[in-house]
């Protein structure tokens, strides 16, 4: 079921990394709150050459944004590649489809593929959440697409979107026993690789990632763990408090306050280093997405750290 | 049941605000149980328009009445006399009542007194919780008995999702999340299988007007029904 000849499944820049046997390293980008497309150019520029694909967000905390297809067709003509997110709140099936068509002949080759916070959250909260499928059933669709050549209804497609397929996981929710489940439930539906919520309690992701190996699921998916280096005090303590499921345990807080003025975003980015140099050596994990949240002009100077460049260059 | 709130009350007010001689029809079954438009709070809404309507120096003549229930057309019948002379009608009922009345009486205006919420459990007295979105196609079998389309505040059949907060929903600290629910009851039960496998996409046949004729259902002949 690969694209013919070369043996991938879509040949995107970061399925030819993962293949390859290297440690992925991936970036986020958030579109603009308007159509400034000099934004997402600024924005791409610090994250060119330092990762192998850029996640671009889909009106994340269901706040309204650039749409991530049009913003990732901005990246391409910046010459990187985009890991195009779409989450189920904001469509049904059919604009999915239609999209993902689009995306694809435009040369959008990841997808991401979500559920999306609640429209609640965000500037629009009057919003009817669409929910027609769910990010299991997202991730199943695309890859029927991908490799039967159908649409969901079953008909055939003129001109089949090849897509690096991925979802999201998060390592942390209760219930702890059954996340491992839903990995393998997302890699049985088809997703090629995974990028988890931000880690910052490793005993935790140790424990779940040791579950994924046990299960022989890190042999069927890459995973990528998520890495968000901390700004501030305050970011943790509202990471701990105020984000839906994050774990963030309170030595991370204490570490950070321990730092002295102004070191403590310094430190945030030595804790993230350090986090990325064990997942280098951890049995299972493939690579590090990372997401520097409104602070991709410190991407460069992360990469430098965290030791991962210069980025593969594969034909 | 079917639940239901009142409307505010000056929206009320002023859908009917042109209309001198008013009927206010109750309905005495889900609506009653729930507190928002049996025969008690037709007459409360009553007393408040009327006293409202006497401030306002546009006096107005409502008169009340409930019927044991508005989705039935026997029931409706018992208005036929007492609706002639009016210039418009207030329903109490659930939004099935109110479209029911209006079809009966299509000359005269009917206005809705009540916002429909749901199909709900009955806590406790004045305490309703929607459990029920009536979506066609139940999969409680699969879910421990617990309803993911309601419940869930995403509608997801492979839940939980990433917002799952230490059994709490992401949009509040006081709304359950259902797919921990789920998995602890069917934890409980032995049966996590059911929800290890892929659910497909749901067949939403919601989506259009619904009529349901059962299989022991006859037409009246024509000689029967005159």
């Amino acid at each position: 079921m690969s694209t013919k000849g070369n043996g991938y499944k879509s040949g995107s820049n970061l399925e030819k990394v993962l293949k390859a046997g290297h440690f992925a390293f991936t970036g986020e980008l958030g579109p603009p709150r308007g159509s400034n497309a000099e934004e997402v150019r600024h924005k791409a520029s610090f994250l060119k050459g330092n990762v192998d694909s850029v996640n671009i967000t889909d009106n994340q905390t269901a706040m309204v944004r650039m749409s991530s297809w049009a913003a990732s067709l901005l990246l391409i003509q910046e010459g990187l590649e985009p890991n195009f997110q779409m989450v189920c709140r904001d469509r049904n099936r059919l604009a999915m489809q239609a999209d993902i068509l689009g995306a694809y002949a435009h040369g959008i080759r990841n997808m991401l593929c979500l559920s999306g916070d609640h429209q609640q959250f965000g500037d629009h909260p009057q919003a009817k959440g669409v929910f027609d499928i769910d990010s299991m059933q997202l991730i199943k669709m695309v890859k029927k697409m991908r490799d039967e050549g159908k649409f969901l209804g079953g008909a055939e497609l003129d001109g089949i979107p090849k897509m690096f397929i991925g979802a999201a996981a998060n390592p942390f929710a209760d219930p702890f026993e059954w996340r491992v489940h839903r990995l393998a439930k997302k890699v049985e539906a088809g997703c090629d690789f995974i990028q988890t919520q931000c880690i910052y309690n490793m005993e935790k992701f140790r424990k779940w990632i040791q579950q994924a190996n046990d299960m022989g699921l890190t042999e069927k998916v890459y995973i990528l763990a998520g890495v968000t280096p901390m700004k501030s005090v305050g970011m943790a303590k509202y990471m701990k408090s105020k984000v839906p499921g994050m774990d963030v345990p309170d030595e991370i807080i204490e570490r950070l306050q321990g730092a002295g003025k102004g070191k403590v975003a310094d430190e945030g980015i030595k804790i993230a280093c350090e986090q990325i140099e064990e997942f280098k050596e951890m049995k299972g994990v493939h690579g590090v997405h990372l997401m520097a949240i409104e602070w991709e002009h410190k991407v460069p100077e992360i990469a430098e750290k965290a030791k991962v460049l210069p980025r593969p260059k594969i034909e | 049941m079917i639940v239901a709130k009142r409307k505010p009350f000056d929206e009320i007010k002023e859908m009917i605000k042109p209309f001198k001689k008013v009927l206010n029809v109750g309905c005495g079954t889900c609506v009653s149980v729930c507190l928002a438009g049996g025969e008690k709070e037709v007459a409360v809404l009553n007393a408040e328009i009327e006293m409202a309507r006497k401030l306002d120096d546009n006096p107005i003549e409502i008169t009340a009445y409930t019927v044991e229930r508005q989705c039935d057309r026997e029931y409706l019948a018992e208005l036929d006399e007492i609706i002639k002379d009016k210039d418009a009608i207030v329903s109490m009922a659930c939004g099935v009542g109110i479209q029911f009345l209006a079809e009966r009486f299509p000359e005269k205006p009917v206005f809705p007194g009540v916002d429909t919420t749901g199909l709900a459990v009955n806590q406790e007295v004045g305490w309703y919780e929607e459990r029920c979105r009536s979506c066609g196609k139940c999969v409680l079998g699969m879910t421990g008995g617990i309803c993911p389309v309601t419940m869930c505040a995403k509608g997801l059949y492979n839940g939980p999702c990433g917002g799952t907060n230490k059994g709490k929903c992401e949009i509040s600290q006081d709304q359950p999340c259902a797919w921990y629910m789920i998995h602890e009851r069917l934890s409980q039960q032995e049966r996590l299988d059911l929800i290890k496998d892929f659910k497909e996409p749901a067949d939403w046949t919601d989506q259009t007007p619904r009529t349901l004729i059962q299989p022991g259902y006859k037409k009246p002949d024509k000689e029967e029904s005159k």
